[in-house]
């Protein structure tokens, strides 16, 4: 039981309580707070995993923004109107609960059998360092960023559309 | 070290969690944060893989996947927003315009 194992434990059963709790919340407020603590909960791990780049891309773009965004989307909205669960069709939670749970024990049956496997090498650390991505990044991968790049700017053009109040004479 | 066994289990139950969110709950934001929670999941067994195999492009595939949520979590919300103007439910039970 090493200390980064402990860690470890730790933050997974922070991360998986948050995560539950983005599922059986009652209000949304309380689902988005769950979902900012799982993020901030992830950007741990992947700085345990090396990938320190990645880490505070996690925080700035999921923490810092989406959070951002459906809070601000809630208050906007109200949430009296967007509260709690409707009652019809009783056995629907049930049923997707069931299949949840088939799901997870079919995934944990695929990694049972690597669970004594080898636990890889350590020479990967420098490997997540904001340099080494960057520069895979304009050197290797430059189609996808500027795609990226396009894809961000339609997807702001286009909420901006959406969301747009209508005009009153249409 | 931790073994990469571990970070797939936490990414396979947090997919999973997801998914019964994405089956079970019938608000449109909270269906949203669903989907948000399965992306971030693959980006955790991606990076935990491309630890192990010392290959970069999982976390360059990680960063195009936080994009691609970025736009699709803004897209959503603005159809969320929009919708709830002409109707004033979250509701996806009542999302019937489509049907016929």
């Amino acid at each position: 039981m090493s200390a980064s194992l402990v860690f470890f434990i730790v933050v997974a059963a922070v991360s998986l309580t948050s995560a539950l709790g983005v599922v059986t919340s009652r209000w949304p407020i309380h689902s988005a707070l769950f979902m900012l603590v799982n993020f901030i909960t992830l950007a741990v791990f992947y700085v345990t995993l090396g990938a320190q780049f990645l880490a505070a891309a996690q925080v700035i773009i999921y923490a810092g923004g989406i959070v951002i965004l459906i809070l601000f989307v809630v208050m906007l909205i109200g949430s009296e109107k967007i509260g709690g669960p409707s009652g019809h069709r009783l056995w629907t939670p049930y049923a997707g609960v069931a299949l949840g749970v088939l799901m997870l024990a079919t995934m944990l049956y695929t990694f049972a059998s690597s669970l004594l496997g080898e636990p890889g090498t350590a020479d990967a650390i420098e490997a997540g360092h904001p340099k080494a991505v960057g520069m895979a990044l304009f050197t290797q991968y430059i189609l996808p960023i500027e795609m990226a790049a396009v894809l961000l700017l339609v997807a702001l053009i286009g909420a901006l559309l959406l969301a747009r109040q209508p005009k009153a004479g249409s | 070290m931790v073994p990469t066994s571990h970070y797939l289990i936490i990414s396979g139950a947090i997919f999973a969690i997801g998914a019964v969110g994405v089956l079970t709950r019938r608000n449109a934001l909270i269906i949203l944060m669903c989907v948000e929670l399965m992306l971030n999941s693959v980006n955790l067994s991606l990076i935990a893989l491309s630890r192990q195999w010392n290959n970069l492009g999982g976390q360059v595939f990680v960063f195009m996947i936080m994009a691609a949520a970025a736009a699709e979590v803004a897209v959503g919300l603005a159809i969320l927003i929009s919708h709830m103007r002409h109707t004033d439910t979250a509701n996806i039970d009542e999302f019937r315009l489509l049907k016929w």
